[in-house]
């Protein structure tokens, strides 16, 4: 940030985005200049993905200014991204998804400088990657496709690239070729093009970027040079301060016999809550399906299931959203409360009603629609579905996503009276808080357990700790 | 290209060869130039047919009017373009136009395609039993020439094969625009992000449909020589077979032009082997769909191998 710097590719003047009550990005000043090579990093929901696809166009801020020193668009201005979930069309090779993201090759023979292109992009960052242009994508390993995107990033395709993001673009890479991505990051930032790069890796991010920037709860807490920050520094400006969380699962409570052991590692016994916590995407929410579906049978519904699962993604694998309230609590206990298969309304409606009580589902008649609650209230319902059942283990896959916290309050101590009767929960979370509320956090990092926590452990310090590679990136 | 794409045209190739070895075996006589026009010559509209169809496929939606639509553009072709030409290439004009306009909309207003295709099956119905009430019509003497043509060394129906696969094929796999709609199949998201208009491409690839299907419904007049409202109902399914048997999927962008006509040969050529098996026609749809059965088995297969190596 010198005074003479020349005019920024992108200029953020208090950009602000919601998605209804949640403010995703809260006033995010920023300004990235040619040369730049920006470390962003945060937790969860830190706003790192809404900040990514404000400055690519994907979104548009609900407050402030974005303004590029080109054009009016990331797409003329050169802002290209790499993201974190794959995007390229499988269905098509090498060359031809260079096309796609490459206005100007058109009329006859647009392949031979499309491959040469690509050819071209993939030998100069990923030396000796023996890609073939003619490939189909869906052929290529993760790692391969993640080297095509990034390939297809840097290229020219008929203008230039002046400033390329970086969404965890090393997750899928082994260490060479990562090492190889990054030397090209630093070549490339040498030469007047910017970068943002996002990485759990912290040793990456210290190694590639000349400022980093902290995001958390929407907001830039933190952003410096990177030779001034030290690891820990980074850690603490991450994480919320949250001294006075001692007080729970302080008092070491007795449980019963483990009832859940994954070969993976994961362990629960009668009556605990136990937190899986990490970075998005790492391999929770698999883990929690697995033990799920190893647990249940996909041919027969049992009277008495071992294992319930309560749903993070409502709309995806939640709410039933055609049926009543009453029906989408009562469909777990079906079986239970039927007579020569067919349902006793009786027992149904009296379990709808216990739970709406119970619960606090806010609602006048448990006949009406489902989505005339609100997302918080959809939630207790799946939980109520959940619990209404005699199942002992109880699967959750982030439930208190876009909850609100009067709700999430009620959820937790629901947890602990359940638990207290002999229930045993697996809970993942994308909020170090909620993890925080455990009384044993798994920390995931690529998909295996990185740490155990127990007990006093269980702190946002050591949670982030575990979740981000602390180690140099060779 | 590494097995498993290759894979993909291999295996209609190798179930019209078996099955046209089966039937020459059956009845040697259908082994020169007349016969195998006769064998192939309702092919000619059912690959059209099926091109269509591949145009919706292979942006992830699915069109169950193809048939009503074809039987429609017959009706027309058989009535209108014989009498005031202008006016029915002005409606035929216009019927392409309805199918992109189709395709915005589905695209727009998020609709599933299943839905909108099966509603508007019943409008081209309604409107091919308000232009042709009961069967009749003529052929237009040039269409009827033009599909009785007798080319040299290959017959009509092989030479018109021919020619739409390769005028497909350069359509939809070698040429940029099917490259980009394919990719809208493959991935719309990224494909968006590039700074595409998916609604424009959707309403392309609807538009190219019913393009293919026009030209099925003329092909189909030409041969028939009468129309009827419900001459093509068969189509839809048909189509969607043909597409499937030559190696596409319903899903992801995967089509393959050349595959589809070999995919429609295929199953015309089945009902003739069939009724050679002097197989009662009421059984003949039953085997059709066993034939269809036995080669994505082959495939599932095929392409399990491949996902194991």
């Amino acid at each position: 940030m010198t005074d003479q710097a020349p005019a920024p590719i992108v200029t953020l003047t208090e950009a602000k985005k919601h998605f209804g009550p949640v403010r995703a990005l809260d006033g995010v000043t920023l300004a990235i200049e040619p040369g730049d090579c920006i470390g962003l990093v945060g937790h969860n929901g830190a706003g790192k993905s809404t900040l990514v696809n404000l400055i690519n166009g994907g979104i548009s801020p609900s407050a402030g200014s974005i303004k590029f020193d080109q054009g009016d668009d990331a797409l003329s201005a050169g802002v290209r991204s790499v993201f974190q979930e794959l995007s390229l069309c499988p269905n098509l090779t090498v060359a031809e998804n260079l096309r796609i993201s490459h206005h100007e090759l058109k009329g006859f023979g647009w392949r031979r400088p499309a491959r040469a292109e690509i050819r071209a992009s993939l030998d100069e960052i990923f030396p000796d990657h023996g890609i073939d242009a003619d490939t189909e994508v869906d052929t290529l390993s993760i790692a391969e496709r993640q080297m095509v995107e990034i390939a297809i990033a840097f290229a020219p395709r008929g203008t230039e690239a002046r400033l390329v993001i970086l969404d965890e673009p090393t997750s899928a890479l082994d260490a060479g070729i990562a090492g190889q991505l990054i030397a090209h990051v630093k070549r490339f930032c040498a030469d007047g093009g910017a970068v943002i790069f996002i990485s759990h890796m912290l040793g990456e991010v210290f190694d590639v970027a000349s400022r980093i920037t902290v995001l958390k709860d929407g907001k830039i807490v933190a952003e410096s040079l990177a030779e001034d920050f030290t690891r820990e520094a980074l850690v603490d400006a991450m994480g919320h301060v949250a001294a006075q969380e001692a007080e729970t699962s302080g008092a070491l409570q007795s449980f019963g016999p483990e009832v859940v052991r994954t070969p993976q590692g994961l362990a629960a016994r009668e009556g605990e809550i136990v937190g899986l916590s990490g970075l998005a995407g790492h391999g929770q929410a698999a883990a929690l399906a697995q033990l799920f579906l190893s647990r249940s049978s996909a041919w027969r519904s049992s009277k008495s299931p071992d294992v319930v699962f309560v749903a993070g993604d409502r709309q995806r694998d939640g709410v039933l959203p055609l049926w009543s309230i009453l029906k989408n609590i009562s469909i777990s206990i079906l079986k239970q409360g039927s007579r020569f298969g067919l349902v006793d309304t009786n027992v149904e409606a009296n379990a709808a009603s216990d739970w709406k009580a119970r619960i606090g589902i806010r609602t006048e008649d448990t006949n009406n629609p489902v989505l005339s609650l609100s997302g918080g209230n959809q939630q207790k319902v799946l939980f109520a579905r959940a619990l209404a059942s005699t199942a002992p283990i109880v699967v959750m896959d982030d439930p208190m996503r876009g909850v609100d916290i009067g709700t999430k309050q009620d959820a937790y101590s629901m947890l602990r009276s359940e638990a207290a009767r002999g229930r045993t929960f697996l809970w993942y979370s994308t909020e170090t808080e909620e993890a925080c509320q455990c009384d044993r956090v798994f920390v995931f990092r690529n998909g295996v357990i990185s740490a155990e926590l127990t007990g006093a452990d269980i702190t946002e310090e050591k949670i982030l700790e575990a979740s981000f590679e602390m180690q140099q990136a060779s | 290209m590494n097995t498993l794409s290759r894979y993909r045209i291999i295996l209609p190739v190798v179930s019209l060869v078996v099955l046209l070895a089966a039937t020459f075996w059956m009845q040697p006589r259908a082994m020169s130039y007349f016969g195998l026009n006769l064998l192939f010559n309702l092919a000619v509209p059912i690959a059209l047919a099926t091109m269509a169809q591949m145009m919706i496929i292979m942006v992830n939606d699915i069109d169950l009017s193809l048939g009503a639509f074809v039987s429609l553009v017959a009706c027309i072709t058989a009535t209108y373009l014989l009498d005031t030409p202008v006016l029915g290439l002005a409606m035929l004009v216009a019927l392409i136009l309805a199918y992109a306009a189709m395709g915005a909309m589905i695209h727009a207003l998020e609709l599933p395609a299943i839905v909108v295709t099966l509603g508007m099956s019943f409008v081209w119905g309604g409107f091919a039993l308000f232009i042709l009430p009961s069967p009749g019509g003529a052929s237009p003497d040039w269409l009827r020439a033009l599909m009785t043509v007798k080319p040299p060394f290959a017959p009509m129906a092989v030479v018109a094969s021919i020619l739409i696969a390769v005028v497909t094929h350069l359509l939809i796999i070698r040429s940029a625009l099917g490259t980009v709609l394919r990719g809208v199949g493959g991935n719309t998201r990224s494909v968006a992000r590039a700074g595409w208009s998916v609604l424009k491409l959707k309403a392309c690839a609807y538009g190219l449909a019913g393009f293919f299907g026009v030209l099925a419904g003329m092909a189909l007049v030409g041969l028939t020589t009468s129309a009827d409202a419900n001459i093509a109902l068969r189509y839809t399914l048909l189509s969607i077979a043909g597409v499937i048997l030559g190696g596409g999927e319903f899903v992801g962008g995967k089509v393959s032009p050349v595959g589809a006509v070999i995919g429609a040969l295929t199953l015309t050529l089945a009902a003739s082997f069939l009724s050679f098996l002097r197989l009662s026609p009421d059984w003949q749809i039953g085997a059709q769909g066993a034939i269809l059965i036995l080669v994505l088995t082959a495939r599932l297969i095929f392409s399990r191998k491949g996902a194991e190596t």
